[in-house]
């Protein structure tokens, strides 16, 4: 027959132990502190990272494909012989995709320029950040799922022209024209006069990086300005997630041909999607996953071994009080909860101050990665059911202890 | 029938390499209501005859009955439950629990019966009246005179309405006048119908029982009543 009260003292026993022996209580709830902040914070830190990348991979697009020299997880100190000596993947592979994959609705390369020293971008007497530049065709909008918040995206019209124009991203926007509407106005880029004719929405920033300080011309234009630069970064879209495959298969057939890749011979180039972006981020959180566990799993055995060893401590301490109990009419049963208690509420406290600074954790990883903030519930439940259970195994040993003490002996000597 | 029968009764305990006899064949039987003292020097077994009385220990030969029922018969819980019940311990060393409140220490036994919470408030602050200590409800034992630990431990052991009341040498850590006091207390309590049991070395305070009981090598060697009148 245990009573709430038995439980209550327990509690109050324990809190004023921690309360007398500060240094020793916090460094055994340290372990446990650490044990159920890193479940906590790692958990968040993990959910935050996925909903960030559902979101970023949702914003790319859908049903894209993603052709490259290598795969996105090459080892670049890896490459064989054939791998050093590929062939970019050129316009001539994004011709030859529009031409001969019907599966494919719309293509967009990105050919990125870069002189040393980076773009100088300049309207009157402002100039851009060193933004980013590329070619692109028209398609790029409906393939990378990304609008045009002012004026327009470029036209067939303008590529047959090669027409001097542009499209900004909103943080060239912002540095160009703080004050005026940037449509129609003539800009420098690399000493060259362009028309803006659009400015695109802005993206949110995808794990601290923002993605919109860029300038964007016609892939015709881009070719004429700047021939020598072939290498580029190739996308295409299916019309629906049930033809990638197919559409996988002929742009592999199709770029086999062109980059004449004889028949019992590998392909030359890679076709990936998002599912590789999603299996590369879920490997990254498997490892996070493995760090919490190890982390968690040693703290909290640091911290049960320091609650069995303080509550051992506690035991010999109190032989006589325990005696006294016993005289008074406590069974062995009411001296094994008091005992369990303690130590369970020992452990319990080490396993709110980890909740706490799991919350404060992820708290830090929203300010630095600006990762959405996510605490679930759940996690916190099982944080605090973890540091119970420590408590519950860490206190069993000292408990029967304490339950088998003799009253005569322990009343007999001071 | 008497409230306790002891017949026979031995305690040995075994050091290893030699065996010692605390009690070598104790009869005796105690009357419900009355006061016993027990008298004898040190090491006689005084303590050991209390502690088995109490049922904190079991004893190696002989049997003991209290209320008529046979204490060896019963396991660890039943003892633990006579314990609560049927014994009120004082000892000399007043054993409070240090970080408890007086009246925490006093409720304590209640506590380990399963008395409702109201009910157990009502009767530890009556018997902390009854032990004059009604204004001392929430001091803690190192904010009390030695002589106030003792009643805080009398009014423990009598919270229960026990059927023995067992003191240890009472007032062995006591000077004389409130050793006085508290003899005088727990004759009191005698008067209002408590059995009464107290080991002492002082025949002073003995002769306040019905009969002292003198201890020698673990035997009785005499027992002397109280002269009538
Ligand atoms: N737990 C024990 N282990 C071994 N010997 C014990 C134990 N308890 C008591 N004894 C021995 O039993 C004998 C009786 O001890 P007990 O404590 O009953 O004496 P006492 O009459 O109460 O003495 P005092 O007046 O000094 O309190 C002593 O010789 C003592 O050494
Ligand atoms: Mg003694």
């Amino acid at each position: 027959m245990i009573s709430t009260v038995e439980i209550k003292d327990g509690i109050l026993l324990a809190l004023d132990s921690i309360r007398s022996n500060k240094l020793r209580a916090g460094l055994t709830i340290l372990g446990v502190l650490i044990g159920v902040a890193s479940v906590i914070g790692m958990a968040s830190i993990i959910s935050g990272l996925d909903k960030m990348v559902m979101n970023e991979i949702e914003s790319m697009g859908s049903n894209v494909l993603y052709v490259t020299k290598f795969p996105p997880d090459v080892d670049y100190d890896k490459l064989t012989e054939e791998e050093r000596n590929r062939k970019p993947i050129d316009f001539e592979a994004v011709q030859a995709i529009i031409d001969f994959c019907p599966s494919i609705t719309a293509v967009a390369p990105r050919n990125y320029y870069a002189p040393p020293g980076g773009n100088v971008v300049k309207y009157k007497g402002n100039q851009a950040n060193r933004p980013g530049m590329f070619g692109t065709l028209p398609d790029y909008v409906k393939v990378e799922n990304r609008n045009v918040g002012r004026g327009r995206f470029f036209n067939e019209f303008d590529m047959e022209r090669r027409a001097m124009v542009c499209v900004i991203g909103s943080d060239v926007a912002k540095a160009l024209f703080p004050h005026e509407d940037p449509v129609e106005k003539q800009i420098r880029v690399n000493s060259r006069q362009f028309r803006v004719i659009g400015v695109m929405e802005e993206k949110e920033p995808f794990l601290g990086e923002s993605d919109n300080n860029f300038v964007i011309l016609p892939y015709a234009t881009y070719e004429k300005l700047i021939p020598w630069e072939k290498e580029l970064f190739l996308q295409a879209s299916a019309a629906s997630p049930q033809t990638m495959d197919q559409a996988k298969d002929e742009i592999t057939s199709v770029l086999r041909r062109i980059r004449g890749v004889p028949y019992h011979k590998p392909d030359n180039f890679a076709i990936w999607t998002q599912d590789n972006i999603k299996d590369a981020v879920n490997n990254i959180t498997q490892y996070i996953y493995i760090a919490m566990i190890v982390i968690s799993s040693v703290g909290l055995m640091v911290g049960g071994v320091g609650v069995m060893n303080i509550m051992l401590v506690s035991v010999t301490e109190r032989t006589r009080e325990i005696g006294i109990r016993k005289a008074i009419g406590a069974k062995k049963l009411n001296i094994l909860i008091q005992f369990l208690t303690e130590a369970t509420t020992l452990a319990c406290s080490g396993g709110v101050l980890g909740i706490f600074a799991g919350i404060l954790l992820a708290f830090l990883s929203k300010l630095i990665f600006s990762m959405p903030f996510t605490v679930s519930i759940l996690w916190m439940v099982l944080g605090f059911s973890v540091s119970v259970l420590v408590g519950l195994v860490a206190g069993i040993y000292p408990a029967y202890k304490a339950a088998r003490v003799d009253p005569i002996i322990s009343l007999r000597y001071e | 029938m008497s409230l306790i029968e002891v017949e026979n009764l031995w305690k040995t305990y075994d050091m290893g390499h030699e065996q010692v006899n605390a009690l070598r064949g104790v009869d005796m039987k105690i009357e419900k209501g009355e006061y016993v003292a027990i008298m004898g020097p040190s090491g006689s077994g005084k303590s050991t005859l209390m502690n088995l009385i109490g049922c904190l220990d079991t004893p190696s030969k002989g049997t003991y009955r209290l209320n008529n029922q046979a204490v060896a018969d019963l396991n660890d819980d039943e003892l633990a439950r006579i314990r609560n019940k049927e014994i009120g311990f004082v000892f000399q060393t007043f054993n409070l629990l240090p970080r408890a409140t007086a009246l925490h220490n006093v409720e304590l036994p209640l506590i380990y019966n399963g008395t409702s919470r109201e009910l157990r408030r009502e009767s530890a602050e009556r018997a902390m009246q009854i032990v004059g200590l009604g204004d001392r409800m929430t001091h803690r034992p190192n904010e009390l005179s030695g002589g106030q630990r003792q009643r805080v431990a009398v009014a423990r052991a009598l919270v229960n309405n026990p059927s023995i009341l067992l003191a240890d040498e009472p007032t062995g850590n006591l000077d004389t006048s409130t050793g006085m006091e508290i003899m005088g207390l727990l004759a009191d309590l005698h008067r209002s119908g408590n059995t009464l049991i107290v080991v002492t070395h002082e025949y002073d305070i003995a002769k306040f029982a019905d009969r002292i009981i003198f201890l020698r090598d673990g035997q009785i060697e005499k027992e002397e009543y109280k002269q009538a009148g």
